[in-house]
């Protein structure tokens, strides 16, 4: 091992990892927006609005993050879509973990038993009322973790950025793999820092649990 | 078996009745639960509705509040159709109006379990604009108090027994000053020594002449409260008439075999 | 530059050779994940700290990384201590590995969430230890994981268009060969979508199939 030579490079590693951070918190709120929405869409009882919703998931699950990306990057200039590596990094991923935030949302939602629904609309609270201060106050609580999921697959994920010359911590690992031929320590370094910023995330995401669920 | 089985009317007083129903059938797809019920409803009145399970007697209440909407037939709930034909956003406005008026106590409670006591039987009467929020606590503190759980407003559903968790649901579903109250197997759910308390509580309301209409098993309890007994089976209603003569010297022998079975148990 | 998605058809046979890697690689790859990760779910269940140990580095490392990442340590990395892979034994390698970790995560927690009771059971009516396990065990810990092991072989399907960065000609690759030809990257990454799209809704049959039989008796 060149500890040496992790000794020059790393500063530069460090600062990869905060754009990483950067990408993925800001893909991880587009993606909790658009799930968010997707979620009630395809709970919804107006057509109009499930099927697109439906399909939107149905679609971004069931292609490559990969090919997502590149369609957005690469043929998005062929349809009057600019966009620079950074920002079409960001939403490309948000639009892709949405798709999975917006299961784990739905799931957290239809979870909650039907009796509730009912005596909600029992005492004559309409539609909305009971899915704002009956069903959504439950299903927050159900859906923490599962979003930390889908939040620490999206830290991970964000890695393919770097196939579109995003400068963040897999782009960097690559380019010093290229230049230095020392793979081994190029991967333990950019694994330090992975492995850094999903530890300090999941430990946000278990607070926020417990503090959910320990409130009742 | 036709014959056996008519639908017999529950008509039994010439004052105007709160709870019409004619000709009610519905269906679960093929299934036909309700086979064309009549019956009424006057003020005041408390009705034990009894029957084996799958009957169709707790379909029959939920139709009242339309938890459940109807294939067939017409009910009336004070003077007003509540199963008419309205376009999809006018039905929501007519049913959330009907219901804020017809209170519902379940088998399994339904409480809100992130709410409060307190908050689980002010949160109707504070967001459908009853009451503002100082009078919904005041009258939820009288609720809470009547039903023996004064004590224990702050408490979420989590940390109280199943017998206090029905009579939170009790003091909830009165929040809103309902003219009837729907109650379905509400001690069916319960340990043997939690229901007195329950039906204590449900007691109470009979004697300050709520309007009933109570799904139960309990036989005894059914003779104890109400006023009128319906027995039903197969979806039709047998018999009905007052506790005294149903259970005492019933006049069907459906009727007969029923609580031959449930009392020799 | 409009869109023209009558040029598709006149690079076919890039899309269906790429297709057919696809298909292999994530065929071999599922092949090996499931074999590792049974290996892997073995390793971390025995008794002894100092056989577990060295696997559990292993899962820890390759759950806390990017498979890209990885995929870039195998590839490299593997030509650095001198064994020359080609590209596609590299990529088969790479995500077989990194499934293999996560599948065995599953085995693992389903071998222990049998009843135990289960395992009594079956010894008290006179079954063997080996029996017990093949008879009993076994059966009831694969219907548990069959959701599970089967949305990581829809996740690998579609994981597998990463090994397109280490040069590997699979459907990913072969659409890039058709644009830098073409110029037309709209279209051709709309129709690498739909054929990954159809491959996943044909692998998600087979596994919602394979659900479905293996859970029947619940």
């Amino acid at each position: 091992m060149d500890i040496e030579l992790i000794g020059r490079v790393w500063i530069y590693f460090a600062e990869a990892a905060l754009v990483t951070v950067q990408i993925s918190v800001l893909a991880i709120l587009l993606g909790l927006c658009l799930g968010f929405v997707a979620a009630l869409g395809s709970l919804s009882v107006n057509a109009a609005l499930r099927w697109p919703s439906r399909a939107y998931v149905s679609v971004f699950r069931g292609t490559p993050a990969l090919i997502q990306l590149f369609l957005l990057y690469f043929g998005g200039p062929q349809v009057g879509i600019h966009l620079d590596p950074m920002e079409a990094g960001i939403i490309g991923l948000g639009i892709n973990i949405g798709a999975y935030m917006c299961e784990s949302i739905r799931g957290a939602i239809i979870s909650v038993d039907k009796g509730q629904t009912e005596a909600g609309r029992c005492m004559g609270l309409g539609h909305f009322q009971v899915m704002n201060k009956i069903i959504l106050p439950q299903a927050a609580r159900m859906m923490v973790r599962p979003l930390g999921v889908n939040s620490i697959a999206l830290i991970k994920g964000s890695a393919i950025v770097s196939t579109i010359s995003v400068l963040e911590l897999s782009y960097t690992a690559h380019r010093y793999i290229s230049s230095t031929y020392k793979p081994f320590e190029m991967f333990f370094l950019a694994s330090i820092f992975y492995i850094v910023i999903v530890t300090i995330f999941s430990y946000g995401v278990g607070k926020i649990d417990r503090r959910v669920s320990l409130e009742n | 078996m036709l014959n056996a089985a008519p639908p017999a009317t529950g008509r039994f007083d010439m004052s105007d009745p709160i709870v019409k129903i004619r000709g009610l059938k519905k269906n679960f797809g093929a299934l036909q639960v309700l086979k064309g019920i009549d019956m009424d409803i006057e003020p005041g009145h408390i009705v034990a509705l009894i029957g084996a399970s799958g009957s169709g007697k707790s379909t029959l209440l939920r139709t009242v509040n339309q938890l459940e909407d109807v294939t067939d037939g017409e009910i009336w709930f004070d003077g007003d159709l509540v199963n008419k034909k309205l376009p999809h956003r006018a039905r929501e406005k007519h049913l959330n109006l009907l219901r804020q008026n017809i209170g519902m106590v379940f088998q399994h409670f339904n409480l809100f379990p992130h709410l409060t006591a307190m908050e689980n039987v002010t949160l109707a009467p504070i967001m459908l604009g009853r009451m503002n929020k100082a009078k919904a606590i005041e009258h939820a503190q009288q609720l809470l108090d009547k039903v023996g759980l004064d004590d224990r407003a702050e408490y979420y559903p989590s940390q109280l027994s199943g017998g206090q968790k029905q009579r939170v649901a009790i003091a909830r579903s009165l929040a809103m000053k309902p003219k009837l109250m729907l109650f379905d197997e509400v001690t069916s759910a319960l340990d043997p020594e939690l229901v007195g308390e329950v039906n204590r509580v449900m007691k109470q309301l009979a004697k300050e002449h709520m309007t009933m209409v109570i799904v139960t098993h309990d036989l005894r309890f059914a003779e104890d409260v109400s006023d009128h007994v319906v027995f039903m089976a197969d979806g039709y209603v047998v018999e009905a008439g007052p506790p005294e003569q149903l259970f005492r010297n019933p006049q069907k022998p459906k009727t007969k075999s029923f609580l031959h079975q449930v009392f020799d148990e | 530059m409009g869109l023209d998605f009558t040029i598709i058809p006149s690079y076919l046979d890039i899309l269906i050779t790429g297709t057919y890697w696809t298909v292999a690689l994530s065929t071999l790859s599922i092949f090996f994940s499931l074999v590792g990760g049974v290996f892997f779910a073995v390793v971390q269940l025995n008794r002894h700290a100092i056989v577990r140990w060295p696997f559990s580095g292993i899962a820890w490392l390759f759950m806390g990384t990017p498979l890209l990442l990885q995929l870039f340590l195998i590839y490299f990395g593997l030509v650095q201590i001198g064994i020359d892979l080609n590209a596609f034994t590299a990529g088969v390698i790479a995500l077989s590995l990194h499934f293999a970790v996560y599948n065995a995560d599953i085995i693992k927690s389903a071998i222990v969430a049998v009843d135990k009771g289960q395992y009594e059971a079956s010894r008290s009516v006179g079954l063997s230890q080996l029996q017990a396990m093949r008879k009993v065990i076994v059966p009831q810990a694969i219907a548990n994981v069959t959701p599970a092991l089967g949305n990581m072989m829809i996740a690998l399907l579609k994981e597998s268009s990463l090994v397109s960065v280490i040069g590997v000609m699979e459907l990913t690759l072969s659409s890039q060969r058709a644009i830098s030809d073409s110029f037309r990257p709209f279209e051709f990454y709309i129709a690498a979508a739909a054929i990954y799209y159809i491959l996943n809704l044909g692998l998600e049959y087979g596994v919602r199939n394979a659900e479905r039989r293996s859970a029947r008796y619940r």
